[in-house]
């Protein structure tokens, strides 16, 4: 691993660094977990300031290490995170660099990194979950359109995203993962109907998506008729591999935080919270390292991160809930007031073993794929 | 006792009661809780002479135990320790809280405070079932409070046990219940291994009433309480995550009761320093 910096990114970082001390002091608040237009609206305006200032292009068209570089400027100086972003960014927006047509980079890319569309994900079922490849989700030929029908489940974002990446089954009689195909659909479709479901925390993060003779075009194929599973395969390698890097590195700012709170509040003096955050210092420090690994692989590997991506997911949502437990003992009582800052934090970490692939099949990937153990199933 | 409680709850805080509930924050049904006073949930242990139903801690632990397996609302620790003190706890006339490891539960629904509580702060509760005020300082635990809260804890603990397994005979995944996955097994499994040891020590320190023995319950109460709801949450999947399903009201209202006992670290120091003390 290469940890020395060039004079030119040196000088990306030192220009990063003075924009956003310029610009941050002066953004409003981010609008309440409820307000999903405000949050839309935000998050959008934020990617836009991004691209204005020239920083658009940091997800695909830079080298990786100032990828990395913006990653840890943006988040230690507290920027607002991708948020509503978050699947157009890091693994829709990857998936069709790498795998879309020339005419489909050019007509959903720029879009996402101008900050004017929002993406969601649909892809888990009700009785597709760990086990994707049994979507059942249909999609028949009808002329240069394919007329979907079925429903989809805990989709992020479904209530304000523009486009959604939707799998579904275009061979019936196929093998289970020879017969599916990765569209690109629009969510304002005839047809599409949003059901929102709240979260354990109390807003509503995901929602049931129902299809109903939905048309989309054939053109908004990515990837071959069929050959589906391969692309979610590409975007599942950016969801766990690279897509929470910079989430990594805002763990380490709440460390700091916490540590600098329990001083404050007279915990630091009990040396047993002392260790765990000390514990956790070296737990983020090395997930950060593995963070850079992952995505200079990425890049050696043709832009797509490989299964070891599976490693820093799994080692990362359990990191993650850790630390949110570790703040509530930094906080006592306190971790019981919704108002507290990293409560509710610590309510939505529970997901991070279950969204993106639950923890026990990030274990059978490790097992299997990278030990090459015998399938246990 | 125990049959009574759960028979009570099931008929009247089953599941419709339960969400009716969640969307009334702050909202007590005191019919409910004059008919656990008329079941004797308060006045369990006072003398038949004082108008109570004469029995002792462990029958005490028994209705709590259902309680918390229910998601029971309200001040109920602190009630049942006012009955025969405060006049219309015992027969559940009166809704009587008081501080319990630096927080009030349930203060603006309250007749009667017992206890120190100026200074009182509302905070926005984490479990929709349990409205709180924090106060500036902790005062020492109750003995039998403690031990009546690990009660619940065992409870909730049995209740997400059952869950996770329940669920995992029915869902089906790859072809199979998930519950075929010794992942998911392995995880069941150590819900009851908890829950059962947790039981052991729960039912040990309603005989005993020591000081080392309500302590070793508490944590290990607190601990199959917080870790069986999250792990049901896991086995659930998506599903777990939602507010419609109950685990995350488990879960909310297992880590309010890990605070009321005060910092758990306490009960770990007391553990600590009775291995240096004349073995009992
Ligand atoms: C907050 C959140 C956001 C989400 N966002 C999206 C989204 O935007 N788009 C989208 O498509 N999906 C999304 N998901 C869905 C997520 O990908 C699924 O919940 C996840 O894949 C698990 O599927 P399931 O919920 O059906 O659980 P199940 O697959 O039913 O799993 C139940 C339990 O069985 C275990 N299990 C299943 N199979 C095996 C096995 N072979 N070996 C061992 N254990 C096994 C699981 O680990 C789990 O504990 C989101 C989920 C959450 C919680």
């Amino acid at each position: 691993m290469d940890l020395t910096h060039t004079p030119e990114e040196v000088e990306f970082r030192a220009r990063l660094r003075a924009w956003l001390a310029g610009v941050l002091p002066a953004l409003p608040p981010p609008p309440p977990p409820e307000d999903w237009p405000g949050r839309r609206a935000y998050d959008l305006g934020w990617q836009r300031r991004l691209y204005d200032a020239g920083y658009g292009d940091v997800h695909w068209g830079a080298s990786p290490t100032v990828r990395l570089i913006f990653l840890e400027e943006t988040e230690r100086a507290g920027a607002p995170y991708v948020g509503a972003c978050f699947v157009g960014l890091l693994h829709a927006g990857p998936t069709i660099a790498a795998e879309g047509t020339e005419t489909q980079r050019e007509r959903w890319l720029p879009p996402i990194l101008r900050g004017e569309e929002v993406w969601c994900q649909g892809f888990s079922e009700p009785d597709a979950g760990s086990d994707l490849a049994a979507l059942r989700t249909r999609a028949h030929r009808d002329g240069d359109h394919y007329v979907v029908n079925g429903s989809k489940i805990w989709t992020s974002h479904a209530e304000v995203a523009d486009w959604c990446e939707l799998l579904v089954r275009t061979d019936p009689g196929a093998p289970r993962h020879r017969g599916i195909s990765w569209l690109a659909m629009r969510m304002d479709a005839p047809g599409v109907t949003v059901r929102p479901l709240r979260t354990l925390a109390g807003s509503t993060e995901f929602a049931e998506v129902f299809l109903d003779d939905v048309r989309v075009p054939v053109a908004h194929r990515v990837g071959a008729e069929n050959d589906g599973w391969r692309v979610t395969m590409v975007t599942l390698s950016f969801e766990r591999g690279t897509a929470f890097a910079g989430e990594v590195v805002a763990c380490r700012r709440v460390l700091r935080e916490l540590a600098a709170e329990a001083r404050r509040t007279g915990r630091w003096d009990d040396p047993a919270l002392r260790r765990a955050l000390g514990g956790l210092h070296a737990e983020f420090r090395a997930l950060w390292r593995l963070t850079q690994w992952n995505v200079g692989e990425a890049e050696r590997g043709g832009g797509v991160p490989g299964v070891t991506g599976s490693v820093l997911k799994l080692a990362y949502s359990h990191a993650r809930q850790r630390l949110y437990d570790t703040a509530a003992e930094v906080l006592g009582a306190q971790a019981l007031d919704l108002d507290r800052p990293w409560v509710l934090d610590r309510l939505s970490s529970l997901s991070y073993t279950i969204a993106a692939g639950t923890s026990q099949i990030q274990r059978n990937i490790v097992a299997e794929r990278i030990l090459g153990l015998p399938k246990g199933r | 006792m125990r049959d009574g409680v759960r028979e009570l709850l099931a008929r009247r805080f089953g599941p419709r009661e339960l969400r009716d509930a969640v969307e009334r924050p702050g909202h007590l049904d005191r019919g409910l809780w004059r008919e656990l006073g008329a079941a004797g949930f308060f006045a369990l242990r006072l003398p038949e002479s004082e108008g109570g139903v004469g029995l002792g801690l462990p029958e005490a632990v028994l209705a709590f135990e259902e309680a918390g397996r229910a998601l029971l609302p309200g001040p109920l620790v602190a009630t049942h320790l006012a009955a025969g003190r405060v006049p219309g706890a015992a027969e559940g006339h009166a809704v009587v809280t008081g501080p319990l490891g630096g927080l009030v539960e349930w203060l603006g629904e309250a007749d009667v405070v017992r206890g120190d509580t100026a200074g009182a702060v509302p905070l926005r509760s984490v479990d929709p079932l349990t409205p709180l005020h924090r106060l500036p300082a902790a005062g020492a635990p109750d003995l039998v409070a403690v031990l009546l809260t690990a009660a619940e804890q065992l409870g909730s603990a049995g209740r997400t046990c059952e869950l996770a397994v329940q669920h995992a005979r029915t869902r089906e995944q790859f072809g199979r219940p998930v519950g075929a996955f010794q992942a998911v097994q392995h995880l069941c499994a150590d819900m009851l291994v908890r829950t059962r040891t947790a039981r052991a020590a729960v039912h040990a320190a309603a005989v005993t009433a020591g000081p080392a023995d309500v302590h070793a319950a508490r944590l290990l109460a607190d601990e199959a309480a917080v870790r069986g709801a999250r792990d049901c949450l896991q086995v659930h999947g998506g599903m777990g995550f939602t507010w419609e399903f109950e685990v995350h009201l488990h879960l909310k209202r297992a880590w309010i009761r890990t605070r009321r006992a005060g910092p758990a670290t306490e009960s770990e120091e007391l553990m600590a320093a009775a291995l240096l003390e004349k073995e009992d």
